[in-house]
């Protein structure tokens, strides 16, 4: 994480858009400036945000698929040596172990590993479970399930500066520029 | 009023309708492919009736599954009121068009049918008391009446639907004909549902008519409704390719197309292990004689391409983002996935003509150029006319909005 150009107190500039459009155009803009580290809070999904935001594709299918490749392998290994080696029953007189009767638990570990991979990747990727975030702490946030569009820049971004964000951000159309406490 | 928005929503860009020109061009193709296919397959007949009436029938399952699966990816449509699929849904309602033209594919397999079916519809069928108990509906009359029913079905479902969507391009209250058709799809759902399971049983099952397998109906669907959602993004393609849409499809379409066509890819695999693993578990001679006709010697390979070409490989391939929306990506996706559609339904015919393993010939060859050859010729002639994709449709500004994550 890059330092930031000028300390600053404040966790983030926090300050809300009328409609979404001036948000997405307000997105946009700081991405063309080399903001990063900043998030917008809608009170519905804006289609295409995430590329005006210019985010980067998330990594968490590789994380989905490292799972589902440990679940498919332990699996077999499960099915392979609880039932071929350690402790073979003979079940009308199929093979100790044997790929067919094993597949169901392929698959089914496959998709529980998958699941859990996504769902708990999930969280690691967005810093889950917290239940607190500064940037709540802008008098109108809860305005963001409503009828009002929020943008966040973070202090630690590179680009972050007290002034000049704020001003670009006014420029832009943003109402109420708070810096919030962290 | 109502086109002037669809005008302005869809933009410039996109190509409504061929040009007199394009569309002799694509009709004189699917005639060509027609004749060419037609000819073959004579040679073929002429060569060696009894194989080319295996080939023939792989050759016209092949084509009626895509088409039933055209049918039922458009119902689908329908009924669940899908946004993002209305541009595709046009190329698919082209695709049923083969529906109609199955009653006469059919002849062939309805003269060759003592050759085909000879176990029941032979004098064997009398003397062997297995097959006896199932002569109340194993008999040629009612065999005959059923697939009489299941064309009239198809044909009158490919028809309406085709023909209602074209008529919505210029009505001047589209919501309406959308609810109308909405409400007839869930009916139709059912009806195709039904006459596609026994269709299957009939056509295929029937050949060894001792075995059976309740999921077989779910089988040929799931084989149908992928290999028909293959040939989707093959047109799709070629119409991107040739610069026709410019919002109503585009990579976004294409993406969930492939989207859907590696979810088929699973559920033919998840369909087609249930079959199997319930027959190999349970181990009864008159279920697994069926696996067994398919593993001696090379139909072994033949269950083993399966296996790996119907789903591994299709799995692996289409699992990434990028291919899905990739044009070479998913066209060889696409591709591919037709030519396992026809080993599938080889694999399910051919077995009870070369009981002693698999050896393609020319014969087979032509079993399948000729229904697909009118199948092309019945594709082309949809496509030459009318709009290319639902102008009127009222959910055409969302299909353009569509966007995958």
């Amino acid at each position: 994480m890059p330092e930031p150009k000028k300390k600053s107190k404040a966790h983030a500039l926090v300050g809300y858009f009328d409609t979404p459009a001036d948000l997405f155009h307000a997105c946009e803009t700081l991405r063309d400036e080399g903001y990063r580290d900043f998030d917008a809070h809608t009170p519905f999904p804006v289609h295409g945000l995430e590329h005006a935001m210019g985010l980067k594709p998330s990594r968490l299918p590789w994380i989905v698929l490292a799972c589902a490749a440990f679940g498919l392998g332990g699996a077999t290994l499960m099915q392979w040596w609880m039932g071929g080696v350690d402790y073979p029953l003979n079940i009308s007189g199929k093979p100790a172990f044997t790929l067919p009767s094993s597949i169901p638990i392929m698959f089914e570990l496959t998709v529980l590993c998958s699941a859990f991979g996504t769902f708990f990747g999930m969280w690691g990727l967005n810093r889950l479970p917290r239940f607190y975030d500064p940037v709540m702490k802008h008098p109108s946030f809860g305005r963001a399930t409503d009828d009002k569009f929020f943008i966040a820049v973070e202090a630690k971004d590179s680009k972050y500066d007290p002034e000049g964000t704020r001003a670009l951000l006014e420029k832009l159309g943003a109402k109420e520029l708070t810096e919030v406490e962290p | 009023m109502s086109k002037e928005l669809t005008h302005a929503a869809r933009g410039p860009q996109d190509i409504a309708k061929l040009t007199p020109e394009q569309a002799k061009k694509v009709v004189t193709f699917g005639a060509v492919a027609a004749v060419v296919g037609l000819a073959v397959a004579g040679a073929a007949f002429a060569a060696d009736k009894q194989r080319f009436a295996f080939s023939y029938l792989v050759g016209f399952m092949f084509v009626t599954t895509i088409g039933l699966g055209a049918l039922m990816f458009v119902l689908i449509q329908h009924v669940v009121r899908a946004g993002w699929s209305v541009g595709p849904r046009r190329q698919m309602e082209w695709i049923t068009g083969i529906l109609p033209w199955t009653v006469a594919l059919f002849v062939p397999v309805a003269m060759t049918a003592h050759t085909l079916y000879e176990e029941w519809m032979g004098p064997n069928g009398h003397t062997d008391k297995a097959i006896a108990k199932k002569l109340g509906y194993l008999n040629p009359s009612f065999f005959f009446t059923r697939a009489a029913v299941f064309f009239a079905a198809w044909a009158l479902l490919s028809w309406w639907f085709s023909k209602t969507s074209a008529a919505q391009d210029d009505a001047k209250k589209p919501g309406e004909i959308t609810l109308k058709m909405s409400a007839v799809s869930a009916p139709s759902i059912f009806v195709v549902g039904v006459t596609l399971t026994f269709a299957a049983f009939d056509w295929l099952m029937s050949l060894d008519p001792k075995w059976y397998s309740t999921i077989f109906g779910v089988y040929i669907f799931a084989g149908g409704f992928w290999s028909s959602l293959a040939l989707l993004a093959l047109v799709t393609l070629y119409l991107q390719g040739k610069g026709f849409f410019a919002k109503v499809s585009t990579v976004e379409h294409r993406h969930d197309i492939g989207k859907l066509l590696f979810g088929f890819t699973v559920f033919w695999a998840y369909i087609a292990f249930s079959q199997f693993f319930l027959i190999w578990y349970a181990n009864i001679p008159e279920e697994t004689i069926f696996f067994k006709h398919r593993w001696i010697d090379s139909w072994q390979t033949v269950s083993m391409t399966l296996l790996f070409g119907h789903f591994v490989i299709p799995f692996l391939w289409l699992l990434p983002r990028t291919i899905k929306r990739h044009k070479l990506g998913l066209g060889i996706a696409a591709a591919w996935c037709l030519v396992m559609h026809y080993v599938d339904m080889y694999w399910l015919v051919m077995p009870n003509l070369d009981h002693h393993g698999a050896h393609f010939t020319w014969i087979d060859l032509g079993g399948l150029l000729g229904p697909v050859g009118v199948a092309t010729l019945a594709i082309a002639l949809r496509a030459s006319k009318g709009n290319l994709f639902p102008v009127g449709d009222p959910r055409l500004p969302e299909a353009i909005r569509l966007q995958n994550l």
